[in-house]
């Protein structure tokens, strides 16, 4: 399998990542020898193995649903990249 | 004293605590030799003036009871510090001011610690040498030019430059465990789950788990007494029976039954580092241990298991850096090319490569065939682990591959980068405790550093092991002070 120049374009939108095109021709031999080093695990028969999703196996626990803190919005704004006292501001969505 | 970097944390503990020393003393010392070092570009953000205070308050009313009183330690700038700038190595968060502290470094500062400033690391903790950082690459204290393994680098270059008597890093695929070994220094990767994720900058969370770092074994096990803990806000934080790691410290290792696994001899390993290992065989059978052969036969699977998991993880956790709530924001035509721009702009080639890598293993028709068979091998290799624990109650390796390489020998080989991690990795895959140990120099007088594997939650018996055999190695740091005129 190989990676090419359309592949990149694709993962790049699907990332919301833009690259220029000596950027992405760059990715292109990048990823592909990360690839060629990952197929390593075509090696192993894995039809009957369960997947390992998460090393610590436990149920999540419940909890009641309590309101811990109040009044934080000047905290949540503080680090908004466009200064507003009550929202967060982004470009015109809807013409 | 102007010995004071030089002592261990132990000793500066007890020398706060019988009034040898204050804490504003021991602070001063440390800002001084740092103000010296900038060359080892360790610091992305000093504290100092802050920390002096919080020093001389400290004096004024010593509580003299607790774990860490009134000790400076700078911290990898990865775990978010209210009010303190915490950057994650990159752009996209240069200007990022949390507003809440991370549970490990809360736990640090209840016992008494005060903070001196956040250490430069991997952007994102993606990188093994330091390299990838937006505030650029840090000097290893053993030798100019050459890198102090990463991701934790500032943090290792800090505790061998005796800039920080200890430190905090993170290990995802090796992070502590590596710069340890490049700088003659000791790290814990604890088992998954025992210290809390909540505040730490996330990389890949099956895997990121943060831990000690310091000149010696005893200190790293009193740090981990201390950030080990159960947080109800991290949903995978472990509810169990912690010990008290320091105290229960010993170097009484007789009968344990040690595994040396036959796959971790590589292909075009350096003959120094298996000189190394069968020194460190020949120590622990000193100090009365047995010696098993075992085989963990699914190793050398491990890092392409890595290579899809990790940056899988990491598409989806980095998804939340989109210039809207916080951090760096790049002006666009709309609000789609304002997140293509401000990733674009914000996110450095590593991380990018990640990202991409990740979101495609990710993608529709690929999932199956890369993502799903990782977590399949994955369970392999954990279960070669638990086979062997059948049999042995820790495992004996060589840390890293190699010593420590020159700053931009492996920057254009993201392969042959990755390859420093073949030793570490696995313990990552499988949650299981890690400590590497500086257990000699090669022929270029670099340390190389043994790493001792242990169960899941059973930290306290792969300290007590690399503590009996830090005694009889008897490793000496070579620290020439080189950076400083």
């Amino acid at each position: 399998m190989s990676i090419d120049l359309k592949t990149i374009k694709h993962i790049s939108k699907l990332s919301r990542i833009s690259v220029d095109e000596q950027r992405a021709k760059k990715l292109v031999g990048d990823l592909n020898s990360i690839f060629d080093f990952i197929e390593k695990l075509n090696e192993l028969k894995t039809e009957n193995v369960k997947p390992l999703t998460s090393i610590a196996e436990t149920t999540l626990k419940l909890r009641s649903d309590e309101v811990k803190s109040k009044n934080i919005r000047e905290q949540i704004i503080k680090n908004s990249p466009q200064d507003n006292k009550d929202y967060f501001v982004v470009p015109k969505v809807i013409e | 004293m102007s010995d004071i970097t030089k002592q261990s944390l132990t000793d500066l503990v007890e020398n706060i605590k019988n009034k040898k020393l204050s804490s504003s003393e021991v602070t001063k010392a440390f800002i001084e030799r740092s103000e010296k070092s900038k060359v080892l570009n360790a610091f992305i953000t000093e504290d100092f003036t802050s920390a002096l205070d919080k020093a001389k308050k400290f004096d004024q009313k010593p509580n003299l009871d607790l774990k860490l009183p009134g000790i400076p330690m700078a911290v990898k700038d990865l775990f978010c510090t209210k009010n303190v700038k915490t950057t994650a190595g990159s752009k996209i968060l240069n200007n990022f001011v949390p507003t809440y502290e991370s549970t490990i470094t809360e736990n640090i500062w209840s016992e008494g610690a005060i903070l001196l400033g956040k250490l430069n690391c991997d952007e994102f903790a993606m990188g093994s040498s330091n390299e990838t950082s937006f505030f650029g690459n840090v000097q290893n204290p053993i030798d100019k030019n050459l890198v102090p393994g990463g991701s934790s680098g500032g943090s290792a270059s800090a505790v061998a430059g005796q800039l920080t008597p200890i430190t905090i890093g993170t290990d995802t695929g090796g992070s502590i465990r590596q710069p340890a070994s490049f700088t003659g220094t000791v790290g814990l990767k604890p088992t998954y789950g025992s210290c809390s994720r909540y505040g730490i900058v996330a990389f890949a969370s099956s895997l990121d788990q943060a831990g000690p770092m310091a000149q010696n074994v005893k200190d790293c096990a009193l740090l981990q007494e201390v950030i080990s803990s159960f947080d109800s806000k991290d949903s995978t934080s472990i509810d169990f029976k912690r010990s008290h790691y320091s105290k229960e410290l010993t170097n009484d290792i007789k009968g344990k039954k040690i595994g040396i696994p036959k796959e971790y001899r590589v292909d075009g390993m350096p003959k120094e580092i298996e000189t190394l290992w069968q020194k460190g065989i020949e120590y622990v059978r000193d100090c009365g241990a047995e010696i098993i052969n075992i085989s963990l036969p699914h190793t050398s699977y491990a890092l392409p298991t890595y290579y899809i998991v990790a940056p899988a993880e990491a598409s989806s956790n980095l998804a939340r850096y989109d210039g809207v709530k916080y951090g760096y924001r790049a002006s666009g035509d709309n609000l789609i090319d304002m997140y293509e721009k401000t990733r674009s702009e914000g996110f450095g080639a590593e991380v990018q490569r990640r990202i991409m890598i990740g979101t495609y293993v990710l993608s529709s028709g690929y999932y199956d065939a890369y993502y799903l068979k990782a977590q399949k091998v994955r369970r392999l290799i954990k279960n070669d682990f638990d086979e062997a624990y059948k049999k042995v109650d820790a495992i004996l390796t060589p840390s890293t591959p190699s010593s420590a390489f020159k700053i931009g020998e492996k920057t254009n080989d993201p392969v042959s980068m990755y390859l420093n991690d073949i030793f570490t990795v696995p313990v990552n895959l499988a949650g299981l405790p890690g400590i590497s140990i500086p257990a000699g120099h090669d022929a270029k007088g670099y340390p190389l550093g043994l790493q001792i594997i242990g169960k899941a939650f059973d930290e306290q018996n792969i300290l007590n092991i690399a503590f009996a055999m830090e005694e009889k190695i008897n490793f000496k740091n070579k620290i020439s002070d080189w950076w400083i005129k």
